[in-house]
């Protein structure tokens, strides 16, 4: 099943990407990828469980404590904006 | 017989020259450092290598040795590929988007291996958030094969392996999704092993697939690799899915001596599935991992034939499974709170799309679009929850075939290393190459490679075993058996060729 362009610049627009300057080109790539995957529809896997990880393992507790220490300006130190304490982005509200 | 120059010699003759106080760790660090100087900028295997760095922590190894506070690694120079966060140390992931990016932390297997004092030179190239098969997709330049340069060196931990081949480096650190680690230790020649998925903490890793992500080791030999697995596996809870279980000292169980010394592989059964020699398959190849076969039954194990009918299926499960969950992880790339940030845009929504895509290059972009449509609605049946029961039916496969041997051995890759470039027109093509090594992080099973013959053109053919879950020991055991008996794992790219690649 090929992609039409417009999928391909709804997928982008879903994963936040600026839209290719070949939509052509990324689009015929997704579409060699996608023919590889059509594969998978040939077994008829009705009753079988999903497997969604290697070790099926239950979700771990901890105590409810404190174990980190606040590192809020040693990470701010990375960012492209921040100021007093805060994360800068554009304007988001008029 | 001149002794082989120390550049070369197992990290266990490094660990007795270190002790007997014939060599101090910062001049061990100062000769591999050297050689990075001298034969890096032919490879490229490197993208930040920090000299003062690394001889400060040589001189606190050799103030330890000093103090016969003496570790398997404390003085071994090691290398981290470029996925492992290094506190105070820029972490690429090989990605413009992290370009900038000076870790505040250390990855659970960095601090690890810092408390067992090992000496990190530097942080290896690899391919784009560890996407790809040949470490050509690096925001630094391909990675080229010791070997022959102009051939790539495999991937995505194509400079760790590269390194290590080349002697740039004893030991190497890299991470494993659908091959990573085993794939370019088999184009390199060397030995690599990814480990049963939970064992390494992927705390500090930058994570592509989740669910089959694993860091792992690369050596001259299995035995090197024990030394560095055996210092990197360990429980973290700040890793949901770390295994809390005690850690072994996988360089002392491949010590231990085989009752009959003659056929030291007695009582080892290796399963050989047809899946894995298909009629077309490369014939240099075939006769290489044949002759390694009627090695071990030398040395005495028996040799079967047993069944994975949907490992055929393997690449395109892994490739879905992979890309849905690479979506989710690199949604965290955004340029708000690290990482590059485009220098103009018009609103909050333009600043995340052009951050991203100016940061991400084309094979990135391309597995988030393909894993974003995947998850989408009316897609997601049809492609991820198809490919987690497909990723059962071969983890059920693996799981019959190891009530019928103890190991598996085949092929590590259908090819040797390809020349740069030759599959930059068609990814799917490079994806098909991982064939033999997908199935292995579907299951979440130990997998390593090992040297095993080369071709016409020179490269090196690559074997793998595959092991139950948690037989990491048997998989080292068996190779070192082998290693003691053969000489391919001390095959080294000449020289000349490493001076031929840096004119």
């Amino acid at each position: 099943m090929p992609l039409s362009n417009e999928q391909v610049l709804r997928l982008a627009r879903l994963a936040r990407l600026s839209m290719p300057d070949d939509v052509n080109i990324t689009r015929m790539r997704l579409d060699s990828i996608f023919a590889l995957v059509t594969q998978m529809q040939i077994v008829d896997t009705t009753d079988i469980e999903p497997m969604s990880h290697p070790q099926e393992l239950a979700a771990r507790l901890r105590e409810d404590i404190v174990t980190e220490t606040p590192c809020r300006a040693t990470f701010q130190a990375l960012a492209p904006q921040a100021e007093a304490g805060l994360y800068l982005v554009p304007k988001v509200i008029e | 017989m001149t002794p082989a120059p120390i550049f070369d010699a197992p990290v266990s003759a490094l660990r007795r020259a270190l002790d007997g106080k014939e060599i101090s760790s910062v001049e061990l660090a100062s000769l591999f450092l050297d050689r990075i100087g001298t034969f890096d900028p032919g490879l490229n295997a490197f993208i930040t290598v920090d000299r003062e760095r690394a001889l400060a922590e040589a001189r606190a190894a050799d103030a330890r040795i000093a103090r016969n506070e003496t570790r398997p690694l404390t003085g071994i120079p090691l290398a981290y590929k470029d996925v492992f966060c290094t506190e105070g140390m820029l972490t690429t992931c090989a990605s413009r988007m992290l370009s900038n990016f000076v870790s505040p932390y250390d990855a659970h297997v960095v601090s690890l291996l810092k408390q067992a004092g090992a000496v990190n030179l530097g942080k290896t190239n690899m391919d784009e958030c560890a996407m790809g098969s040949s470490s050509e997709t690096s925001y630094y330049g391909p990675v080229n094969n010791p070997w022959e340069p102009g051939h790539v060196a495999g991937g995505s931990s194509g400079g760790s392996a590269a390194a290590v081949a080349a002697r740039l480096v004893p030991i190497a650190t890299g991470s494993d999704t659908g091959g990573s680690v085993r794939q370019p230790a088999a184009f390199c020649g060397i030995t690599g092993i990814k480990p049963t998925y939970g064992l390494v903490s992927r705390y500090g890793m930058i994570a592509y697939a989740s669910s089959l992500d694993q860091g792992g080791a690369f050596g001259a030999s299995a035995q090197d690799c024990a030394l560095l697995l055996s210092a990197m596996t360990g429980f973290d809870p700040r890793d949901s899915t770390s295994l809390d279980r005690p850690v072994e000292d996988y360089a002392a169980a491949i010590e231990a001596p085989a009752p009959d010394a003659a056929r030291p592989l007695a009582g080892l059964t290796i399963g050989v599935p047809g899946e894995f020699f298909p009629e077309g398959m490369g014939g240099e190849i075939r006769a290489a991992v044949e002759d390694a076969l009627a090695q071990y039954r030398a040395l005495g194990a028996s040799v079967r034939k047993v069944d994975l009918p949907n490992a055929r299926l393997a690449i395109p499960v892994c490739y879905v499974i992979a890309m849905a969950e690479a979506s989710s992880n690199l949604s965290r790339f955004d340029g708000v709170r690290y990482g590059h940030r485009a220098a103009e845009y018009a609103d909050l929504a333009d600043m995340y799309c052009k951050s991203r895509s100016e940061g991400f290059g084309a094979e990135v972009q391309r597995r988030i679009l393909a894993g974003t449509f995947v998850l989408s609605h009316g897609y997601y049946d049809a492609y991820y929850l198809q490919a987690q029961k497909l990723r059962r039916l071969i983890a059920e496969d693996f799981r019959r075939a190891f009530a019928e041997c103890d190991l598996i051995a085949g092929p590590t890759s259908p090819v040797t290393a390809w020349a740069l470039g030759a599959m930059n027109d068609d990814p799917v093509q490079m994806y098909l190459a991982d064939i033999y090594t997908t199935p292995v992080n579907l299951a979440g099973l130990p997998g390593l490679s090992h040297p095993c013959g080369f071709d016409a053109a020179g490269l090196p053919i690559g074997l793998q075993l595959i092991g139950n879950y948690f037989s990491e020991a048997r998989l080292l055991t068996a190779t070192h058996r082998f290693q003691q008996a053969t000489g391919w794992h001390l095959r080294r790219p000449t020289p000349a060729t490493a001076e031929r690649a840096h004119p």
